[in-house]
């Protein structure tokens, strides 16, 4: 069944979570991204890969909604994010997760307070946040270690810590960009598997990266994306590894 | 708002004074040298005023009348100025006291017993005291229109030289408050700024969970307000213990000014000076950081 978004010209697909429609964007007159369209639908489990500056992270932007689409349509969760007013950005925000490769936790807090800052952002009531982030924790494997500082974590801890923190709202789009940058390939690994055990339960995945190997392994879509343009859009099975190939 | 994020908002605020130490230290120093100037130019501009105010009240407009005015016409006259807004108080003195106090003056009232009719028969007067001597000149056309009037003394100098003194303090005291309310802003805006960059990984954090404008601002409103409240009581203060000591200082070394020189009472000059210190503190801190972060936190 196809429905009409409101006042949109784009026709969305109930189980459609986003959708770019000939979105170009420009930065002071280079275009990073040129005529691209995508569509992805609830539940799956998509790769975008390409080489530095092809406009990956500029896509990830573009569905944060952190920067406006210079021309064409960009709709999340059946939300118009080129209309969007300021104001509704918090509200849209909090249906999405997102993983840095950075991990960007906060230092001064230890792993507990990381993961329940999500839930006092968005006002989550105590008695709940008592529950969820014990739970969250317990299933990333970091129960034990609540009360230590991220300065005390490895680098696939602190991972950890940080797709908790995005996990703990239970988004419907989990957003992961080069969730694995900073890993060894034994955390990298372990990481996927959360991802993958995740979109099993119903979210929906997205990771930008360059790790070729997790791609491989994986077996899951893949986007390439190459000078701005999205140069081949493969589902798990139409593709010889190495296919997908790009200059890294 | 949940109420238990409001807590945790104000809690934030209060938890960056001390993440930023050294910048709230710095912060407060400023607001507390500026509002103490402030404090100390007001609490001078006050008792200047009130010195003004009072040498004004000795200020006073003398009228005569005509030989055959009676006493009741000129109670009338008393009367009617009464009525008029400029005039604080009038007194009246009679023929027969005016004669008593040339005498008592003279010292020799032995020798003045001799004359039998009062040669001062026709200097009843009407003493008129202004609260304010800026409007002497309307007073006095107003007196020589009269028909029982005979002379008007006044004294023009005095009374335009007290009233632009008078308006000279009132333009002084507003500029002064202005520039120092506006350094204070500046001052602030820095440090909110400051924290603003020192907390930016946090805040870019909360922006991508979903906060809202409010919960990322009001953590740095509710610091502004803190650094402006404790910038305002600090000075205040320090002047309670500065002024009473000033204030005895000069009553003691210029004992012979005393007379001339009235001084406001601490509590009175507190009065005002709390509400309006604590005011402008809050004041320059809500607004410092509104700004600042209307500014630097587009989220």
């Amino acid at each position: 069944m196809r429905k009409k978004g409101l006042k949109d010209t784009v026709l969305l697909e109930e189980d459609d979570v986003i959708v770019l429609d000939n979105v170009t964007h420009v930065y002071t007159n280079a275009p990073v991204l040129k005529n691209v369209s995508l569509r992805i639908k609830r539940g799956e489990f998509v790769f975008i890969v390409g080489a530095s500056g092809s406009g990956k992270s500029t896509l990830i932007k573009l569905l944060l909604r952190e920067i406006v689409a210079t021309k064409g349509g960009v709709y999340v969760l059946g939300e118009n994010l080129s209309t969007m007013k300021h104001r509704r950005v918090p509200a849209f925000r909090r249906r999405l997760g997102v993983v840095f490769q950075d991990f960007r936790l906060l230092k001064d807090m230890n792993v507990y307070e990381n993961v329940a800052f999500a839930q006092r952002v968005t006002q989550v009531p105590s008695a709940k946040m008592h529950k969820s982030v014990p739970a969250i924790l317990k299933y990333v494997g970091l129960a034990g270690k609540y009360k230590a500082k991220p300065r005390h974590l490895s680098g696939g801890e602190q991972q950890r810590v940080a797709l908790a923190r995005a996990l703990v709202n239970k988004p419907e789009i989990l957003l992961c960009d080069e969730p694995t940058g900073n890993l060894d390939p034994a955390n990298s690994q372990e990481i996927m598997r959360l991802l993958n055990e995740f979109n099993k339960r119903g979210t929906t995945v997205v990771v930008v990266t360059h790790n070729r190997e997790i791609v491989d392994q994986m077996h899951k879509r893949v986007i390439t994306v190459h000078k701005g343009v999205i140069e081949s859009d493969i589902e798990y099975g139409e593709y010889e590894a190495g296919e997908y190939d790009y200059e890294i | 708002m949940r109420f238990s994020s409001l807590g945790y908002t104000i809690k934030e605020g209060f938890k960056s004074l001390f993440r930023n130490k050294w910048y709230t230290l710095a912060s407060v120093a400023t607001i507390s040298a500026c509002l103490f100037l402030l404090g100390a130019f007001a609490a001078i501009l006050l008792n200047l005023q009130y010195i003004v105010n009072n040498v004004q009240r000795e200020i006073s407009v003398t009228v005569f009348f005509q030989s055959g005015t009676t006493e009741e016409e000129m109670l009338n006259l008393r009367d009617q100025l009464i009525l008029r807004d400029e005039v604080d108080h009038v007194d009246y003195t009679s023929a027969e006291e005016a004669w008593e106090s040339f005498a008592e003056e003279l010292g020799v009232t032995d020798y003045l017993d001799g004359f039998v009719d009062n040669p001062l028969a026709d200097s009843a007067s009407l003493t008129i005291y202004m609260n304010d001597v800026s409007l002497q000149s309307e007073l006095v056309e107003f007196l020589e229109g009269k028909e029982i009037v005979r002379r008007v003394n006044k004294s023009e100098l005095a009374a335009s030289t007290l009233g632009s003194l008078n308006s000279l303090v009132g333009v002084a005291t507003v500029g002064i408050i202005g520039i120092l309310f506006l350094v204070s802003v500046f001052l602030i805006s820095n440090t909110i700024t400051i924290g603003i960059s020192i907390r930016k990984e946090e805040i870019n954090i909360m922006k991508y969970i979903g906060a809202t404008d409010f919960f990322v601002r009001f953590p740095f409103i509710i610091e502004g307000v803190l650094i402006g409240l404790i910038g305002a009581a600090i000075p205040l203060v320090a002047l309670y213990f500065v002024y009473n000591n000033v204030i005895i200082a000069i009553v003691t070394r210029f004992s012979s000014l005393s007379s001339l020189l009235g001084f406001l009472d601490v509590t009175e000059v507190f009065q005002l000076l709390v509400p309006v210190s604590l005011a402008i503190g809050v004041g320059i801190g809500f607004f410092g950081s509104v700004f600042t972060c209307r500014k630097h936190l587009r989220v």
